[in-house]
């Protein structure tokens, strides 16, 4: 076993997007010299907004996908070359959608799937129950996945990816689309596996700040196929320790006035958004004493404060940090964009 | 495994009458079309046994639809409806295995169409075989290598199918009706253009089904003496030759096929349709 469970370097994806008559065909940079290493043990977390570029890189960790450039190894093996060798040691889960044979009941659809990874019949019911006893679904066993929610069903396929007892385990937005009280069984059952041995390794990706801050021991924060930061989640947010961040809320704001917002001296960083007829402004400030001058350019403008709160940094604000706008304002665009 | 699961997927008829449908009357249909045509043609001579040899041909002739089907459709039921074939080939069984997995749940209800449609010509259109032309040892053979050379080219099927992003659901009847053509079923290959024999000789169908054909029936009316001259035993040597040929077309195949659809990040698109 080597101590780098996942060691990438260099890596990149180029799709070529074929062009339909009159139109040339395209190519796209999904990664650019993407560099990870993640050591045996460790509960990693990639962190980004949609078209990040999050399930490209675990398509190619898990052999689905090659790489234009640049190496992996996962497990010690090459994800390319030796691909046979990266596969018995490693399992995958994609969240939000819906897998899985709907004919079979949930416990044949599992126990189907460990067969092919060769665990013994006896042993492979026995762990099914255990984890379904652990994320509440035990009185579904028999039921025919087609009648699940998508809910249960994205826990029985999470189930899947336990169930073989990976070296390295990977989760492509394990709890997107789950309700609240499925996402606090998914992140318990997750760090439950985690404790259990500590050579397993588990990278995850997912877009909820929150998520990646509470669950994993190191995040890799990735924006339009680069990597900006890696590092734990506190350090990430240690970065900020010298700024002070309040969240204010006021009375509407026009979009002209928070362009001129940010030109305020001391004022880092400014985002904004609009709810209920009340306008959020997180501020980012050099140092506290910059809050006056904005108080008081505001209420120039005619803004009236309804709220003040100073607050601690979190992720969020490392995002806008890195790399100048809110993820939620990055998915708007993406989505504008495409 | 594989095979438990494709039975559980062909055997999942809800409707009873929908398998019925599928396995008994849609084959039937198929012979009955036959039965009409050589009647015309024939002013209903059924008794000849030029009748005899085409309708057992067609009969089994089923088998080449339903495993060349049973493993393409495989790739295109697990990657668009089941959303599993990314797990599948991620998994440390060889996808190939899991391919020729399915495809023998196919062999299962592809047999009973075959058997139900033989049954039926025996029972109501009187074919008949005297048992000193029933050659079991050459039935056995002939039908172990044969179905080996079909499950290889359901894997050259599945292995395109594997990079195409269309709609490909029929394209193993479909390519099973167009070698049908090809195979000796319904007419013998000497009888087709000159230009075209070529073909029917590379393909394994038309030796597959003379073999086949010997074994139940005995030697070749005269309208099919294409293999005249060939012994039972050059006819199984060829059929070793071809199934051994077709094995490495497959591997080959999905070897190069899998690689361009790890390229083209295929393996778990869905189409739009
Ligand atoms: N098969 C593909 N062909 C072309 N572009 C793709 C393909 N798959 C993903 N992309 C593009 O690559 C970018 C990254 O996608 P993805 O890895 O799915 O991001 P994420 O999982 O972080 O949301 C997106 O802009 C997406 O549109
Ligand atoms: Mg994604």
């Amino acid at each position: 076993m080597t101590d780098l469970s996942v060691d990438v370097q260099g890596l990149g994806r180029i799709y070529k997007t074929r062009g339909s008559p009159g139109s040339p065909g395209r190519e796209f940079s999904a990664l650019t010299d993407v560099n990870l290493q993640v050591r045996r043990g460790e509960l990693f977390g990639l962190l980004g907004p949609n078209g990040a570029g999050k399930t490209t890189l675990i398509k190619i960790l898990t052999t689905l996908l090659s790489p234009t450039s640049g190496s992996a190894l996962v497990a010690g093996y090459d994800v390319a070359g030796e691909s046979r060798k990266v596969r018995p040691r490693i399992s995958m889960v994609s969240g939000g959608e819906a897998s899985g044979y709907g004919l079979l009941t949930v416990r044949e659809n599992l126990w189907m799937f460990s067969q092919f990874y060769g665990i013994p019949s006896g042993e492979a019911n026995r762990r099914i129950e255990a984890m379904l006893e652990v994320l509440h679904m035990s009185d579904r066993l028999d039921t025919k996945s087609a009648e699940l929610s998508t809910g249960l069903r994205q826990k029985m396929n999470i189930v899947r990816g336990f169930l073989t007892d990976p070296e390295v385990l990977f989760l492509d937005e394990p709890t997107l689309g789950l309700d609240v009280g499925a996402s606090r069984d998914v992140r318990a059952f997750i760090r439950e596996w985690m404790k259990e041995d500590p050579n397993r390794t588990l990278l995850l990706t997912t877009h909820y700040m929150v998520e990646a801050d509470e669950l994993c021991d190191r995040i890799a924060i990735i924006n339009k196929g680069r990597v900006l930061a890696c590092d734990t989640p506190e350090n990430l947010k240690k970065r900020l320790q010298g700024e002070a961040i309040f969240q204010l809320e006021v009375t509407p704001v026009p979009a002209a006035a928070v362009t001129s917002l940010e030109s305020l001296p001391g004022l880092h960083k400014v985002t904004h958004h609009e709810a209920d007829g009340r306008s959020r402004l997180d501020l980012v400030l050099e140092e506290e004493s910059a809050l006056s001058s904005v108080l008081a350019h505001m209420t120039g403008l005619g803004i009236h404060l309804l709220s003040l709160t100073k607050r601690e940094p979190t992720l969020e604000d490392v995002f806008v940090e890195l790399v100048g706008t809110s993820m939620e304002e990055m998915e708007h665009d993406v989505s504008g964009g495409a | 495994m594989a095979t438990w699961l494709g039975w559980q997927i062909e055997s999942n008829w809800t409707d009873p009458l929908l398998f019925a449908t599928y396995s008994i009357i849609k084959p039937l249909a198929g012979a009955s079309i036959l039965v009409v045509m050589y009647a015309v043609i024939t002013h209903g001579n059924f008794s000849a046994p030029m009748f005899q040899w085409i309708y057992v041909g067609s009969a089994l002739y089923l088998y080449v639809g339903s495993i060349m089907t049973g493993i393409s459709w495989g790739v295109v039921d697990d990657r668009e409806r089941y959303r599993m074939l990314k797990y599948l080939y991620a998994v440390p069984t060889p996808f190939a295995v899991y391919l020729l997995g399915r495809g023998v749940s196919r062999f299962i209800t592809g047999s009973f169409s075959v058997w139900i449609t033989i049954l039926f010509g025996v029972i109501f259109l009187k074919i008949r075989q005297s048992p000193e032309h029933f050659h079991p040892a050459l039935f056995v053979v002939g039908l172990v290598l044969g179905l080996a050379t079909l499950a290889s080219m359901g894997l050259v099927l599945g292995a395109v199918v594997l990079t195409l992003k269309t709609h490909t659901e029929q394209l193993g009847d479909a390519v099973a009706g167009a070698l049908y053509l090809f195979s000796g079923a319904a007419f013998s290959i000497a009888m087709l253009p000159a230009w075209l024999r070529p073909l029917a000789y590379a393909l394994p169908l038309g030796y597959w089904l003379e073999v086949m054909r010997r074994s139940l029936l005995g030697p070749p009316p005269a309208q099919f003496a294409t293999f005249a001259a060939w012994s039972d035993g050059q006819l199984l040597l060829a059929l070793l030759g071809f199934a051994a040929g077709y094995a490495l077309l497959a591997a080959g195949t999905l070897k190069v096929c899998v690689h361009s659809a790890r390229e083209r990040g295929m393996l778990d698109q869905v189409s739009n349709f």
